[in-house]
């Protein structure tokens, strides 16, 4: 089938102390290839991973670069920790782009072999640059020393096909297909906004491949703008030791520690080798959190139809183990054998279906209002298969489903779909014609932003309450957690770098049920603490959940045990263990620091990143409709009698829900204004260059977009 | 009236750390209590007992994707 197009020879580099100390630029241009220096400089600087990807984006492109240049470049980095065997949570890939979605650059990672295989090949992180005329195949063969382009027009568009047809293709045999990891997308990304990527692994016990995603922004809608149908790693040869790292036997110690733990503990704590991150619907459902019929509520009376126990006793096949890279005993990477497919063009198919972990079941189930596993499985499947990042199109179309609610649009404005909330049957044809760019389909897939205005400008929508109800930030799709009644969670979703997604920050627990952090202060540490944190995890190439989703079983005697302060220091001695270096858990913080404050300028240098841009919609602080304000009637009626000083009695139900809008959007204000003190930033959200000087990021081109602010 | 995570709770004669938790619907598996600052292992939540004006903690341990 395959035509080779250029093939290119190197030298693979071997690792040291977790880096190649090389990186791969490819222009799909004109099929360049050229071998760059990882310096001392970018290792002190941005670590790895997502710092390294923000840093050759910086570089590619300049303040005019929208998403469809052919500047822009898709960059992907493992980070120094990725590939190591010894502890869970090692095997991810850190994606970065301008995004088509935000305008601004998107960072989103998946697990799956392809980042540690990369790295492995010789590579700390690969650049695709430029623009093919036609599909194209890029496949990189580690061991061999060989980058080959091939043209890619024959094969399959769809993921579940062409990354089973690329691993028979590029293994050597059977065996060989667990050396081989593909990225590609699928049919959808090509309409719409919001592609996303597919990372593979061969499942040698279910003999198919086994599929993650970096979904967030559209990564794979720029893959399919730059023709590459998909890039393909193999490398044969990972080791306890391929990351030639300092001290061996400190990361065997911990690493034995920590499985340890996850044997003994994973089944009294949150079970995530049994259901996976699924195993918080029914919390979430409890605590008035699961979000349902585009986040107007918390929760509903059907969820038990969805809880994990459906999933597991129903579906997921249980006693595979299903970590998505070696040595990962968390193993949470459930999924459903023999699903039988009963609509679209894979009908009548039995497939595995990789899932469903919990913002698919939140996302595509409640808040679409649909409350049945068979169709949440079937619509997994085919956001996977069609390369649909789930969360957006979820969020999407549950704005969809409560303009149609409260009459704002008609059946007749979406095509004739009759997108009601809980019809399933509509959501799946809708993704078929995303699939095939059919109608609704053709817009469907651009995202809450862009189809408020044509809802306004074409079908004559309420401006206002559009921008109420459409659950975006910065024209990212938020995900899957109602948390109006936690203002540290707001600022969580809404001051953001990329937008509107919870790997930054999570504190609505500790937030609003634990009640940890009470004052504007408290929230302000933590918006500061939290996301400098977890951006490190992105650095490094580490997956979060092994950080919190079990901890130590004396965890509970800490100070802070919210920090999960054992597994914090687990971290500080591995990257201390495999890089030779010798941080702490201070300057760990800093590190992410660094970097997060790069990202917040290179914001500002694409004509963003400013106050006027972190604030959310109203149906993420409050409620915007008289049936959410009655839905907590006596909690907002509470709070307007001891939080306003108001008799509730005395007022009609417009006033007191403008009464407590007035309220909330203050306490947002207030609550930035506590954040951007204690981030370092002025009061318009611009990082000040005092600060930038403290914590090493003082470089002349950064400092140069930020003095343009001040 | 007792505190559970510093916000008032009513209380009443015998209530138990197994008590609160299901009257304030708590859930979730993951947690750790403390009255009055002293760690309630939970295998003794039943025989716990919480005096009128205890202070008492209930942190979940969860923090998201």
């Amino acid at each position: 089938m395959e035509t080779t197009l250029k093939e290119y020879t190197y030298t693979p580099a071997k690792l040291h102390r977790g880096y190649a100390n090389k990186s791969l630029y490819i222009n799909v241009g004109d099929l360049s290839v050229i071998e760059k220096e990882v310096t001392e400089f970018m290792k002190e600087k941005f670590v790895g991973g997502k710092g390294f990807d923000l840093w050759y984006l910086w570089n590619a492109v300049t303040p005019e670069t929208k998403w469809d240049s052919p500047e822009n470049e898709i960059v992907m980095s493992a980070g120094p920790l990725g590939a190591l065997t010894q502890y869970s949570g090692t095997g991810k890939t850190l994606v970065a782009a301008i995004s088509p979605m935000t305008g601004i650059p998107i960072d989103s990672n998946a697990g799956g072999y392809f980042g540690p295989l990369l790295k492995l090949s010789g590579w700390d992180a690969l650049e695709l640059q430029g623009k093919a005329e036609k599909d194209v195949v890029i496949f990189i063969d580690g061991n061999k020393g060989v980058i080959r382009f091939e043209e890619g027009e024959e094969y399959p568009e769809d993921t579940h096909l062409l990354a089973e047809a690329l691993t028979e293709h590029f293994a050597e045999d059977e065996a060989d297909k667990v050396n081989v990891a593909v990225v590609c997308t699928g049919s959808a990304a090509k309409h719409g906004y919001m592609g996303m990527l597919n990372f593979s692994f061969y499942d040698p016990r279910r003999k198919t491949c086994r599929y993650k995603q970096a979904a967030r922004g559209g990564l794979g809608t720029i893959l399919r703008d730059k023709k590459i149908k998909a890039l393909v790693v193999r490398f044969k040869g990972v080791t306890g030791n391929s990351n030639d790292v300092a001290d061996l036997a400190t990361i065997n110690k911990i690493g034995i520690k920590y499985h340890k733990e996850m044997h003994d503990l994973d089944e009294k704590q949150n079970r995530m080798r049994t259901i996976g991150t699924a195993n918080t619907v029914m919390v979430m459902n409890r605590y008035d959190l699961l979000p349902t019929r585009n986040f107007q509520t918390g929760g509903d009376p059907e969820t038990y139809r969805i809880a994990p126990e459906v999933f597991v006793n129903h579906f997921l096949t249980q006693g595979i183990h299903d970590g998505c890279w070696y040595g990962c005993t968390m193993s949470c990477a459930k999924c459903a054998d023999n699903f039988l497919l009963t609509s679209g063009p894979y009908a009548g198919s039995r497939v595995t279906v990789d899932g469903p972990e919990y913002e698919c079941v939140a996302g595509l189930g409640s808040n679409l209002g649909i409350f049945d596993p068979q169709a949440i499985l079937e619509e997994n499947f085919y956001c996977d298969t069609y390369g649909i990042d789930l969360i957006s199109f979820a969020t999407g179309m549950a704005f969809v489903m409560e303009c149609v609610q409260r009459g704002q649009i008609t059946r007749e404005n979406l095509g004739g779909l009759d997108l009601r909330f809980g019809n399933k049957d509509a959501v799946l044809e809708l993704m078929h014609m995303m699939s095939r760019g059919e109608g609704f389909g053709k817009i469907a897939g651009l995202g809450i932003r862009r189809l408020k205005k044509i809802f306004v400008e074409e079908f004559g929508a309420d401006e206002k309450l559009l921008n109420d109800i459409g659950m975006e930030n910065k024209g990212l799709e938020y995900s899957e957690y109602c948390h109006k009644e936690s203002l540290a969670q707001q600022g969580g979703f809404a001051m953001t770098n990329k937008g509107p997604q919870h790997d930054e920050a999570w504190l609505i627990f500790m937030d609003m049920v634990n009640n940890q952090i009470p004052t504007f202060e408290d929230k302000a540490y933590a918006l500061h603490y939290y996301p400098m944190f977890r951006t490190w995890f992105g650095l490094c190439g580490l997956c979060k959940l092994p950080w919190n989703d079990i901890v130590p079983a004396d965890n509970y005697k800490t100070d802070t045990p919210a920090k999960v302060p054992e597994h914090v220091q687990n971290y500080v001695d591995i990257f201390n263990a495999v890089t030779g270096k010798s941080i702490d858990k201070e300057e760990l913080v800093r590190q992410s620091e660094r970097v997060y404050n790069f990202q917040r300028v290179f914001n500002l240098r694409m004509g963003h990143g400013k106050r006027n841009e972190d604030y959310p919609p109203y149906r993420s602080c409050g409620p915007v409709s008289a049936e959410e304000y009655l839905s907590r009637l006596s909690l907002y009626d509470g709070q307007l009698r001891e939080k306003q000083g108001l008799d509730p009695e005395k007022m009609s139900l417009d006033e007191k829900i403008a009464k407590t809008r007035a309220y909330r959007l203050d306490q947002y204000e207030q609550l930035m204004d506590a954040v951007y003190r204690r981030r370092g930033w002025t009061m318009d959200g611009v990082p000040l260059p005092e600060h930038l000087r403290e914590i090493g990021m003082d470089l002349p081109e950064v400092l140069e977009v930020v003095e343009k602010h001040l | 009236m007792i505190k559970v995570n510093t916000r008032d709770h009513a209380w009443h004669e015998g209530l138990t750390v197994r008590g609160l938790l299901d009257e304030e619907q708590f859930i979730f598996r993951h947690i750790i209590v403390r009255v009055n600052g002293e760690y309630v292992a939970e295998d003794d939540y039943a025989k716990a007992v919480i005096a009128d004006g205890d202070d008492v903690m209930v942190l979940h341990l969860i923090a998201g994707g």
